[in-house]
């Protein structure tokens, strides 16, 4: 009788510091400020896909995640905060959702040993995961974009852009700066010149740019805008009568609510995007798992909208690593070290993405210990304003490797040499 | 009762005019440094280092700045976020370009830049005044963000714009980077403020801070009675400048690790630091200190009430926030409008009645 009674007690303890156990993901969201409207629907998709997983599955091989969020506004110091305050909670992965404080995090993250994964965001030359051990930045990256944009570019003009005028507007941060080295070497190679139109934070002025644009009259003009700054130019651009067609914004500026302020004047606009957005098989499981349960985040309004639909594959794409991570070494409760093994073999294939309610949401890819940035394929798009949708109209293009490559080994290093890296993957 | 000037007796001039003449504040005073130099260290984690007492070292150190010369010199400057800029980048370029070169020097080196491009930009002052005056710093505060901006070579070429700081240590302790203790952070902060609180406090009590407070009280008059304004106000801007390029350079190094102009140290970094010092005192140490703490530790306390305590969603607490500390200001500068240091006098003199008002 003792002996069973010790049994039960023993066996409440355990199962107690089961219960307790949980995979941790800070959000690190903001929805609030100038650039709440892109902030909302990716905090939102990020965490409905896990708040679907806990209440389908159990969570993650039966542990249930943690999704904390922590505001930041898209503010470095507020960003800075919510590490510290989040960091010691167990986080297993950071997703800032800002290159500022992709930048900010970049040392701490790497001193904590805590992987980061920016996606489509941040320092680009994180791809080299021979230097950058805890960053990652799958499935695609900036110089990515910057490469993709001018493929199509070039492909739309019979294979030759020799003396065309192309204008980058672009906001005036890290985030905006990125593609301009890309650019201005993919310049070189194919013959065409560059224009670079900074707008400061936070981008409702635009005046001066577009009358520049309007002056100089640009063949193209490409845009790495986020928040309200990409509203602002896409109604600025109809102001000038600037064709639509030859607009193209990069994957944070082509989304619903970039566009539907100008109304029927945004018809036509394209813009890049490294996800598909489609009635994917999974909205119906969020639906009824979380939403009629009423847990949606937010308001539940953002359900299937293009940020929403990357903040989900953002979160699916942790959830794979997780269950990679555990896979891999054969436990349910990870480390932040273990995450970071999981995303080093992570492998996304079409049958997974279908399996999972995703069908062909992003382009299958790989990640290795060397490789952390994905095939960095994307698409374009294009604004329909009468249907109030998006319709791609090419597959995804991968991006130039013979321009990109060298510059990721140059970037990351020279960020090797300044900080005293020595290589891995060896 | 306790708190009274009966029985401390003076008997020289140095004792007569110290600055804290009630035996009282004296322990007061001994008792908060033994703390912040003797206990904070051992027990500061990172969250609380981070998050809370680097940035209220460092915003300190700049309201000091300002109330140099907004408070005893009477200069409203709009610029703070533009010389605290001033102060990061020379103090980047300074450890990039002297990597041997230890940190407190590069601190002060750029505190001493700054200084002389504050100088630079306080030559206005001698023509225009009040708003015009604020005008001026405002464009300065524009004009150097736009600089560091347009200028690659200030953040030396990277793709990104960003600056960020190289590892750098003190006695063999690294202060800067990320494998910076907490307790060294706040130890290199703390000690950068407690040095200049102490220079700002008797800079202002002798004959250069009276010549600043002659210049603010009535110009004119000053000049008369033999203050050269010229040199008067140009030193204002001169050490306020220093002091704040030293907070901006603390802000980047020590605090950040990474920034960029246009994000750190926007116009709203000026507004701030200006808020800090009317909120907590013009013309006064100890209210510099009393505003950077209250706009500091305010937003925090309550996130982590709202948030963290009651479970409120993030995006509410925010915006509440913003109207909480809003409220608070505008009923300060209503009911008090000389600030928390008046606050503070009002009650210590009450003290000194205490229990027998009459």
């Amino acid at each position: 009788m003792r002996k069973s009674l010790l049994m039960l007690a023993s066996a409440a303890t355990l199962t107690a510091g089961a219960a307790s156990a949980d995979l941790v993901f800070p959000d690190l969201s903001y929805r609030t400020g100038p650039y709440a409207a892109g902030g909302v629907p990716f905090s939102d998709g990020y965490q409905d896909y896990f708040a679907m997983l806990n209440a389908r599955d159990g969570g993650i091989g039966g542990v249930p995640a943690r999704v904390i969020e922590c505001e930041t506004a898209y503010n470095t110091e507020k960003g800075v905060e919510c590490y510290e305050a989040t960091k010691g909670e167990g986080a297993l992965l950071y997703q800032p959702l800002s290159t500022g404080i992709t930048y900010q995090l970049i040392p701490k993250v790497s001193a904590d040993g805590i992987p980061m994964h920016t996606m489509g965001y941040g320092r680009t030359s994180a791809a080299n995961g021979e230097v950058f051990e805890w960053v990652f930045n799958y499935p695609a990256n900036y110089w990515d974009a910057a490469s993709v944009a001018i493929k199509y570019l070039h492909d739309q003009n019979g294979g030759s852009l020799e003396g065309k005028k192309i204008a980058l507007l672009y906001h005036n941060s890290a985030y905006g700066k990125e593609p301009i080295r890309t650019l201005e070497n993919l310049a070189e190679k194919h013959g065409y010149t560059l224009d670079t139109l900074a707008v400061d934070h936070p981008g409702q002025e635009q005046k001066s740019q577009w009358l520049q644009i309007r002056r100089t009259r640009p063949d193209y003009v490409i845009m790495w805008g986020w928040g309200v700054m990409n509203q602002v130019a896409i109604q600025e651009a109809a102001n000038i009568r600037f064709p639509m067609e030859n607009f193209i914004g990069n994957w944070w500026a082509g989304a619903e609510h970039d566009v539907l302020p100008a109304g029927d004047a945004a018809n036509g606009y394209k813009s890049l995007n490294m996800n598909r957005v489609v009635d994917l098989p999974v909205f119906e499981e969020i639906k009824k798992h979380v939403h009629d349960a009423g847990n949606a985040a937010g308001d539940g309004s953002n359900l299937g909208k293009v940020i929403y639909t990357r903040g989900l594959y953002a979160a699916f794409l942790a959830a794979e690593a997780a269950k990679k991570a555990q896979e891999i070494h054969g436990v349910t409760e990870l480390t932040p070290a273990q995450m970071r093994d999981g995303m080093e073999a992570l492998e996304i294939t079409e049958e997974l993405m279908a399996e999972r309610g995703l069908d062909n949401i992003g382009p299958a890819f790989s990640v290795s210990c060397s490789d952390h940035g994905g095939s960095g394929m994307g698409l374009i798009q294009q604004w329909d304003a009468s249907a109030e949708s998006w319709t791609p109209l090419t597959e995804f293009i991968a991006p130039d490797a013979e321009v990109i490559a060298p510059l990721v080994a140059e970037d990351s290093e020279a960020f090797a040499a300044e900080n005293g890296i020595a290589k891995r993957c060896n | 009762m306790f708190y009274r000037e009966a029985g401390d007796i003076k008997t020289s001039y140095v004792a007569d005019s110290q600055t804290f003449p009630i035996a009282f504040d004296r322990i007061g005073y001994l008792c908060v440094i033994a703390v912040a130099f003797g206990v904070l260290p051992f027990i500061i984690g990172p969250y609380w280092a981070n998050a809370v007492f680097v940035p209220f070292l460092i915003y300190a150190i700049a309201a000091i700045g300002l109330n140099i010369l907004t408070g005893y010199c009477g200069q409203v400057s709009l610029g703070t976020g533009g010389f605290m800029a001033v102060g990061a980048y020379a103090c980047y370029k300074l450890m990039t370009g002297f990597p041997d070169l230890n940190i407190i020097f590069v601190i002060l080196l750029a505190g001493g830049i700054t200084a002389a491009v504050g100088t630079a930009f306080g030559l206005p002052s001698l023509r225009i005044k009040g708003f015009y005056l604020a005008v001026a710093t405002l464009a300065a505060q524009f004009f150097l963000v736009w600089l560091f901006n347009k200028v690659p070579w200030f953040y030396n070429n990277s793709a990104s714009g960003q600056i960020s700081a190289p590892e750098r240590s003190v006695f063999g302790v690294a202060v800067t980077g990320p494998n910076v203790e907490a307790w060294a952070k706040y130890l290199i902060c703390l000690g950068f403020l407690f040095v200049l609180a102490w220079m700002a406090r008797n800079l202002t009590r002798g004959s250069l801070g009276r010549s600043w407070m002659a210049i603010r009280d009535m110009d004119i008059a000053a000049e008369i009675i033999g203050v050269n304004p010229l040199r008067a106000k140009l030193t204002a801007f001169a050490v306020s400048s220093f002091f704040i390029g030293i907070a901006g350079a603390l802000f980047f190094s020590v605090y950040l690790g990474a920034a960029e102009a246009g994000e750190a140290f926007g116009i709203n970094k000026s507004f701030l630091v200006l808020f800090m010092i009317i909120i907590g005192g013009l013309g006064s140490i100890f209210g510099s200190l009393a505003g950077a703490a209250f706009l500091v530790l305010l937003p925090v306390l309550l996130k982590n009430t709202f948030v963290g305590l009651l479970g409120w969603p993030t995006d509410l607490t925010a915006h509440l926030e913003l109207m909480v500390v809003g409220g608070l200001i505008l009923t300060f500068l209503i009911a008090e409008p000389h600030g928390l240091a008046q606050l503070w006098r009002v009650a210590k003199e009450k003290l000194r009645l205490w229990p027998f008002p009459h």
